[in-house]
């Protein structure tokens, strides 16, 4: 039987993977820039928050702000350095590169932390939960939807009422006039692939407190942003929470059903609605 | 009368035709001079450069870069292991069947993939890959999620084993391998002819208008859209048959084996990409790097596949036309040319 | 006296095809120039090379004796040298208040970005063009207040989507937003194609108002009557060359249509 209970972890695992996506989803829409390492890069992520917290000993949450100006940097210099160098009329420089990139990734990752599954420990939190009427919710998966909801709510002021955002969605229309006024569109781009790894950054913090992961798990992460970018619609982030809670639903209905239909169970909700509304549910703007 | 003829050939393309007929007589003699190792490799590399091949039709000419043919590979080899399996057909006879369950579910996979775009199509592809890999790990008549083997008795009562057998005088397990090698052999040699005779015809023309300029190619009346069905059908089945094959002659079959996106896609897009994409000599420079690396760094593991990685990524930012790009660039050699050029009359003056 | 921006052999292509072939013109201080020619005549281009969209070399484009041919278009438009580009090219993602602010995101200096490319740059021994931005400070007479009283219209549709307007008000947040970054050179191209007569007159008499605020400006129109109008002094191009160069009050209407069309008059 499919309870509330099952619903409400659908709609929290959701969370999850909107964080997943909003890297995603920010990067597209300003450099049309799909980035197929992106999964890996939440991965590492996630080690990165390990090697903290062992190294220095501290708490995830904290561990995972030292590592946000790090994820920042690489961010900015893997745009700087290698993507800008592929964007262009031809999509395939950006996709092979990036494929290159997650297969690197992986096998650094495999090299320097064996193939075994890790996991970042939240100590009590892990387990903590709290009664809210009907269901009792894990307060981590609560707290992974929260962020969520507090990331989109942060990047659509970042777009809307700053001035780092006028320069984003300029350069996302026209690169060339928008350069005509002062911008430059290279940076612009290593700016906003700096923000889409800060976002990574907390992704990758609810990845590894809330289950394990190894250096093979970033692939999955990618589809499951990919197919909540999708159902949403390209560029509506809000769009993108509806889309991860349709996958994360789709999973733990799945999963109740039978445990080993909970991956398939969110692939087939995503050809579903491919199949209904190819432009996801909540598209924005015109024929793009 | 014309003083002008279209041609495509040139002359290398020429002198690579004989050398091409003289390399082909030699491999499919090969198996009467070396040994069973070396009939494994190159079968390897034979198969290797026909997924090659399909996947440069697919990306490198119809401009459809999909991450997910790994799909057509694992739903042909299970094809056959169920026509084997299931039905007892020879295995031969069931390579056959691989291609065309491969292509018969690559109609409903385009209905899907055809409403992504661009790179969105690359990680629809995959996704539908992941579809088949868990859907067929449900299929507990071929082993499920664990696998399965060939059944001993089918694959010994295999067509045309016993004849290898007593005609080269060699064991089962060896004249198998034979078998399949010279099967390899066949679809690679049909693969590269196929390719570079629907890339000479009208249709092939009309397949580098739409990757050079869908608009320009839709207004002067290339349907487009149907192109790249053809193009996605046409690689379904040759990866169908490939897939089938190669599981033929390993004998044993997994899901995540079969839909491997390492073993079948990201390898590919290797040799594709370090050969040099959208050009039929690419993935044939593009293979035989791919295996020289393979059997020197290997045994490293993770270094290696990041190393190919680097490579690829270098090339792709340095040297997008590949190693043969970089070749033709200084030479102007091609061996496979399909591009049209105007021949005999003298070019006088700038206009005409 | 040095020319406030001065051209100099200038060539430009597209791909293998030549699109200038040695364009010498000035610009003095304080001066209006109008630039015409048929379609295909290389003003576009002349506007795209000057404003480093298209690149050329160091020393075919000085301003204020500088040379600026090699740089990108943010830095030229740093150095003071705005554009209100042909088709108007608003970004339809802004609203109109927000295209006219764009104009003026760049506040003068060196801010944490430039700072970060010029490390970058010295790391890698790359070009640091922000080290050649100058010393425009992109302050002065225009600011959001001043480009609304010079088009009130546009207050009343600031918050509407820019490309929700009409060809006349989009050209006017075209103009004003070149003008937010408070340029020394204004470079506007076709500013009156496609319009009405009526909007047309509506836009060109804003062009008074912008001169006194002591900026110089090239037009680039295919109205040849509007453009002996409003310039000091007139370039007649054709084929990639000058063909003619004079003051409106001095030259011929035979020698304009021998430069703008070819043949002898």
């Amino acid at each position: 039987m499919i309870g509330l209970d099952t619903l409400v972890q659908g709609v929290l695992l959701g969370g999850l993977y909107a964080l997943f996506a909003a890297g995603l989803s920010l990067v597209f829409g300003i450099m049309r820039l799909v980035n197929l390492a992106h999964g890996d890069l939440i991965v590492f992520g996630a080690y990165l928050i390990l090697v903290v917290v062992s190294v220095l000993g501290v708490n995830p949450f904290l561990a995972a702000l030292v590592a946000a100006p790090v994820m920042f940097a690489l961010g900015w210099l893997l745009q700087k350095v290698v993507l800008n160098r592929t964007l262009g009329d031809d999509i395939l420089p950006p996709l092979l590169v990036t494929f290159g990139l997650s297969v690197v990734i992986q096998n650094a990752l495999l090299e320097s932390f064996s193939a075994d599954s890790q996991r970042i420990s939240m100590g009590a939190l892990e387990t903590a939960s709290v009664d809210l009427g009907p269901v009792t919710v894990g307060v981590l998966p609560l707290i992974t939807f929260a962020s969520a909801v507090l990331v989109i709510v942060g990047l659509n002021q970042l777009f809307y009422r700053t001035a780092i955002g006028r320069a984003f969605r300029a350069t996302s229309d026209d690169q060339v006039t928008a350069s005509l006024m002062g911008i430059r569109p290279d940076r612009v781009f290593a700016t906003a692939t700096a923000v889409a790894m800060l976002v990574v950054t907390i992704a990758a913090l609810y990845l590894g407190t809330r289950a394990n992961f190894d250096p093979s798990a970033g692939p999955a992460r990618l589809i499951y942003a990919f197919e909540a970018v999708i159902i949403g619609g390209l560029g509506s982030l809000w769009g993108t929470l509806a889309g991860g809670i349709i996958i994360g639903v789709a999973q733990t209905v799945g999963a109740a059903i039978n445990p080993e239909w909970q991956i398939l169970a969110g692939h087939i909700a995503f050809l579903l609605v491919l199949l209904v509304k190819p432009r996801g549910l909540f598209p924005q703007g015109g024929g793009r | 009368m014309s003083v002008y003829t279209v041609t495509t050939r040139t002359r290398a393309s020429r002198t690579a035709f004989w050398g091409a007929l003289i390399l082909v007589a030699g491999l499919a003699l090969a198996p009467l001079f070396v040994g069973r190792g070396t009939i494994q490799d190159l079968f390897f590399i034979l198969t290797m450069l026909t997924l090659a091949q399909f996947w440069n039709l697919l990306a490198g000419y119809g401009g459809l870069v999909s991450v997910g043919q790994q799909a057509f590979v694992g739903l042909g080899a299970y094809a056959l292991y169920g026509a084997v399996i299931l039905y007892g057909v020879d295995p031969v006879v069931s390579i056959l069947i691989a291609g065309l369950v491969a292509v018969v579910l690559a109609v409903p996979i385009s209905v899907f993939a055809f409403r992504l775009q661009g790179a969105y199509f690359a990680i629809g592809t995959w996704v539908i890959a992941e579809v088949c890999r868990l859907s067929v790990a449900q299929w507990r008549a071929v082993g499920g999620g664990t696998g399965t083997s060939l059944p001993r008795e089918a694959v010994a009562e295999m067509m045309l084993v016993p004849t290898i057998e007593t005609a080269l005088d060699v064991r089962a397990s060896e004249a198998r391998d034979i078998l399949a090698y010279w099967l390899a052999l066949i679809l690679v040699v049909a693969t590269i002819a196929g390719i570079y005779w629907l890339l000479r015809t009208r249709r092939g023309l009309a397949l580098a208008a739409v990757r050079d300029n869908e608009e320009a190619a839709r207004s002067v009346g290339v349907d487009a859209g149907r192109m790249k069905w053809v193009v996605f059908l046409t690689s379904a089945f040759g990866t169908g048959l490939a897939g089938g094959l190669i599981y033929l002659q390993k004998g044993r079959i997994s899901p995540d084996a079969a839909f491997s996106v390492t073993d079948w896609t990201a390898y590919v897009i290797f040799i594709v990409v370090i050969g040099g994409l959208g050009t039929i000599e690419g993935p044939i420079i593009g293979v035989l790097v791919f295996f020289l690396l393979q059997s020197l760094f290997a045994d490293y593991g993770a270094w290696y596949l990041m190393l190919l990685g680097l490579i690829g990524i270098g090339v792709m930012l340095f040297a997008p036309r590949g190693l043969w790009g970089l070749l033709s660039e200084r030479t102007g050699i091609q061996l496979f040319p399909v591009r049209r050029r105007l021949a005999g009359g003298a070019l006088k003056g700038r206009e005409g | 006296m040095t020319a406030l921006l001065e051209t100099r052999g200038l060539t430009a292509f597209y791909g293998d095809f030549q699109a200038l072939f040695g364009v010498d013109i000035t610009l003095a201080r304080g001066e209006t120039v109008a630039i015409i020619g048929a379609n295909g005549a290389g003003k576009t281009t002349l506007m795209r090379a000057i404003t480093g969209v298209l690149r050329s070399a160091r020393d075919q484009i000085l301003h204020a004796g500088t040379g600026i041919g090699h740089l990108p278009a943010d830095t030229i438009m740093k150095r003071g040298i705005a554009m209100v580009p042909e088709g108007r090219r608003l970004f339809p993602s802004l609203t109109v208040e927000e295209n006219l602010l764009i104009g003026a995101q760049h506040k003068g200096g060196r801010d944490l970005g430039d700072r970060i490319d010029s490390l970058f740059a010295r790391l890698t021994g790359g070009p640091d063009p922000a080290a050649m931005a100058g010393d425009h400070d992109g302050s002065g007479h225009w600011s959001l207040e001043t480009v609304y009283d010079l088009f009130p219209i546009l207050r009343e549709r600031r918050r509407s989507p820019g490309t929700a307007l009409s060809g006349g008000q989009q050209q006017m947040v075209a103009i004003g937003r070149a003008l937010m970054s408070n340029p020394d050179i204004l470079l506007c191209d076709e500013i009156s194609l496609g319009l009405a007569p009526v909007v047309i007159r509506d836009i060109y008499a804003a062009l008074p108002r912008i001169r006194e605020t002591g900026a110089s400006v090239i037009i680039v129109e295919q109205d040849i009557g509007q453009a002996l109008a409003v310039a000091d002094r007139v370039y007649c191009m054709m084929e990639g060359r000058v063909t003619l160069e004079g003051r409106p009050d001095t030259i011929s209407r035979d020698d304009i249509h021998a430069a703008y069309f070819g043949a002898a008059a």
